[in-house]
């Protein structure tokens, strides 16, 4: 009867609705506070998130008296110290940005939501934020006692400072950002007399707002409802990715600590039920409902269980990063018989090596020709034939210089017009520049007759580039 | 309409499909209706600031409480631009046609800004990029990209031409010349050498085109000998020109006439320079040769 009964829930729709009395859905309704807990974890993520200082400080470093890193979206440009990137080569940004998905997709592969629990800026704001609150509002139990009171000067006043501080570092933040694609220096004169271009002001507020609302006031909701990425991890981890785990097999049943070993008998397992995981958890979820959305992966719950195994003197890892094969008792497979990770890794190599080779291939100058299609060609009173053809030289250093045309190939006996003199290709974007040629009709043997057009700097040989383009004329 | 759910026991809409599927009626997150409400305050606002409603009340629309049309955006936009060419126009405004194309930078201003002006004013005869128009009778507007001027290719000849327009003028000769002289002239000429025949100067014909055929730019006269014809070319065309002229008035004769843009007064001083050099880099334009010129004139005094 039992048995029939459950066999039809299977399968049914209503199932979902059993499901859901065991789902512990976080709808933002209550705030989380999280305890902050020392802890081996504790200390990655705070060496991991860290890496934001860069964001914070790069900008300023200055090279050759420019800004180090600079993405110039104004003159279209970007610096990277003695290196500047034009747009033409901006296919390196596709290669650039497909390495660091592919990497993104690896990682995960390999040990889950690695980015998500140390490095993400959403995670690292909000842990910034939330340490502030700490200081000033006290441990989770006195924050939410402060919820709960009425408001009273002592209330109104800790509120205020936290919101201040969270305020000014949002305004940091948004400063910070812009500062990555304008002059940092000249930035802040412009923002200090309160002269910033309207796009300035756009993103300056926008980044304020975003920071303070999504770190300060959203915080895991951000992650749980409006991050794609907790949502497609689950097509990126399978039975062999570590994460962690609550390892149920040796922790159930779970039940309160007795004194007595007898007491509780023999059948109790190693989770005393303590809830120290779910205290410590930034996203509220609690591990030992297995792998789920709400996890970042920070590994803060593994810290915690680890001091409590320590006091109950049990050994450590009841919540450890382990994959389900492990977990479940399957063999362990090794790295290499991940065959994902590996096709990962394969693209991550060709991104890279397509990456190298644009940068050490990026030149000094490049030529691109347009020859003049209307008209084709003009015919000259002493019967020769002349071409027009617009030049158009990229100068990618830094420094003004000449530059010879040549040309190979086309009509016996052609003549450049509009180069006699070295022409001026002016520094870090794109010249151009009229060149004719002119050709004794008698010569030309062909309606198209193609011509290797070559222009070399005047004061170093190696700086050249050539175009291949063609030469028109009548019929024959 | 509030019903509970028979399995989950939750409040739902009271709408049940498929025997057991319901809609339960829990509430969406507050930040979700936070942005829905924040986004309909957004269109109302927007309704409100634009001119929104196509609806004509009392002969006319609401236009909106901003005041924003769209030929002020424009003439933004315009002010824009007129501000970033006004440093290059103000330059312009008193210097010569060839002190502005001795200027890379300004001749660079012209090559770029040049092209409007240009299709406005001159393509519809010269074609764009001065490749010349066609009518029935061949040509009907000089090519401007080559190298033969009627009445000079020099910065100063073409800004000329452009001021105060261009009328040549041949006689029909028709009565003059009987047909045969007609046809050796023609026949000469077709193959660049007019001199060939005695005719060419005794006929009267070296007075306009001088005494090598090469033509006057004082005149507008053509430069028979080279391989650029302003007329058709061909022995049974050159014939027809002889016969018919130019500007004649003879009902067959060519018309040939480049009107006066100055007199127009379509065009300003600056816009009319500004042609002149545009139409010079074609890759026609003649240099003036200054270094020559300045030290051939003082030659003459030195002599005397």
């Amino acid at each position: 009867m039992n048995e029939e009964s459950e066999q039809k829930e299977t399968g049914s729709i209503t199932g979902i609705y059993r499901e859901f009395e065991h789902w512990n859905v976080n709808k933002g309704d209550k705030t989380i506070h999280a305890k902050r807990m020392p802890g081996f974890f504790r200390t990655i993520k705070n060496y991991t998130q860290s890496l934001w200082l860069l964001f914070f400080l790069v900008p300023y470093l200055r090279w050759n008296g420019k800004q180090a890193i600079l993405f110039d979206i104004e003159h279209r440009q970007f610096h990277f110290f003695n290196l500047t990137v034009l747009p033409q080569d901006i296919w390196m940004l596709s290669l650039l940005l497909l390495l660091l998905a592919m990497t993104l997709f690896a990682v995960t592969s390999v040990a889950s939501r690695v980015w998500c629990g140390y490095f993400c800026f959403q995670t690292a704001w909000t842990d910034w934020f939330v340490w502030i609150e700490d200081k000033i509002e006290g441990n989770p139990p006195a924050r939410r006692r402060l919820d709960a009171a009425p408001w009273g000067m002592e209330k109104i006043g800790k509120k205020a400072v936290k919101h201040f501080i969270w305020m000014a570092i949002s305004l940091l933040t948004g400063i910070s950002f812009s500062i990555w694609f304008v002059d940092a220096y000249d930035y802040w004169g412009k923002l200090l007399q309160l002269q910033l271009p309207l796009v300035g002001w756009v993103t300056l507020i926008a980044f304020f707002l975003g920071t303070y609302i999504l770190a300060g006031l959203l915080r895991e909701q951000v992650c749980m409802w409006m991050c794609p990425y907790a949502r497609i991890q689950g097509v990126m981890t399978d039975s062999q990715t570590i994460l962690p785990a609550y390892d149920y097999r040796r922790g159930e049943p779970r039940g309160k600590l007795h004194r007595k070993v007898d007491e509780g008998g023999g059948a109790q397992g190693d989770c005393i039920d303590c809830f120290q995981c779910v205290q410590v958890c930034p996203t509220g979820v609690d591990i030992r409902d297995g792998q789920q959305l709400g996890c970042i992966t920070c590994g803060l719950c593994l810290d915690a269980c680890d001091s409590i195994m320590d006091k109950v003197g049990k050994p450590r890892g009841l919540i450890r990063y382990a994959s389900l094969d492990e977990l479940e008792g399957k063999p362990v497979k090794k790295m290499y018989q991940h065959p994902r990770t590996l096709v990962y890794i394969g693209i991550i190599l060709l991104a890279l090596g397509g990456i190298i080779y644009g940068l050490t291939h990026l030149g000094s100058v490049t030529l691109k020709v347009i020859p003049e299609r209307q008209p084709l060609f003009v015919r000259l009173s002493d019967g020769s034939i002349r071409n027009k053809y617009e030049f158009k030289v990229v100068n990618k250093t830094d420094k003004d210089f000449y530059v010879a045309v040549t040309a190979e190939g086309g009509v016996k006996d052609q003549v450049i017009i509009g180069a006699e003199k070295p022409l001026l290709a002016r520094h870090s974007r794109g010249t151009s520049f009229t060149v004719f040629v002119k050709a004794p009709g008698e010569n030309i043997r062909q309606e198209v007759t193609p011509i290797e057009f070559r222009i070399q700097s005047t004061d170093d040989p190696l700086v050249a580039a050539e175009y291949k383009t063609r030469f028109n004329g009548p019929k024959p | 309409m509030t019903d509970k759910h028979d399995v989950s026991d939750m409040p739902t809409t009271g709408h049940v499909w498929d025997d057991d599927l319901a809609d339960l009626t829990n509430q969406p997150p507050r930040w979700w209706m936070l942005g829905l409400t924040a986004s309909a305050l957004f269109c109302v606002v927007y309704f409100l600031y634009y001119p929104s409603f196509p609806i004509s009340t009392l002969g006319d629309h609401f236009r909106g409480l901003g005041g924003w049309t769209a030929i002020k955006e424009m003439e933004a936009d315009k002010d824009e631009v007129d501000a970033l060419r006004g440093k290059f126009e103000a330059r312009l405004k008193d210097m010569t046609p060839a002190a502005i194309l001795a200027d890379d930078e300004l001749s660079e201003y012209v090559r770029r800004s040049g092209k409007v002006l240009f299709g406005d004013n001159c393509a519809a005869c010269h074609g764009q990029n001065g490749i010349g128009t066609h009518d029935k009778q061949g040509l009907f507007a000089p090519i401007l990209n080559d190298d033969d001027w009627l009445f000079g290719g020099r910065i100063d000849d073409i800004h000329t031409s452009i001021v105060g327009g261009r009328q040549g003028m041949m006689t029909a000769h028709k009565e003059i010349l009987s047909a045969a002289e007609i046809d050796t002239l023609a026949n000469a000429i077709a193959s660049s050498q007019p001199n060939s025949t005695p005719l060419f100067v005794e006929k009267g014909c070296s007075v306009c085109h001088g005494e090598d055929g090469k033509g006057m730019h004082v005149m507008g006269s053509a430069n028979l000998t080279d391989k650029i014809w302003r007329f058709d070319g061909s022995v049974k065309g050159i014939a027809d020109t002889i016969r018919y002229g130019v500007n004649s008035g003879d009902p067959q004769a060519h018309v040939a006439v480049m009107p006066n843009f100055k007199e127009a007064g379509k065009l300003s001083d600056a816009e009319i320079k500004k042609l002149a050099v545009y139409v010079y880099e074609f890759g026609g334009g003649e240099a003036d040769a200054p270094a020559e010129a300045a030290t051939m004139a003082p030659a003459p005094e030195a002599e005397n």
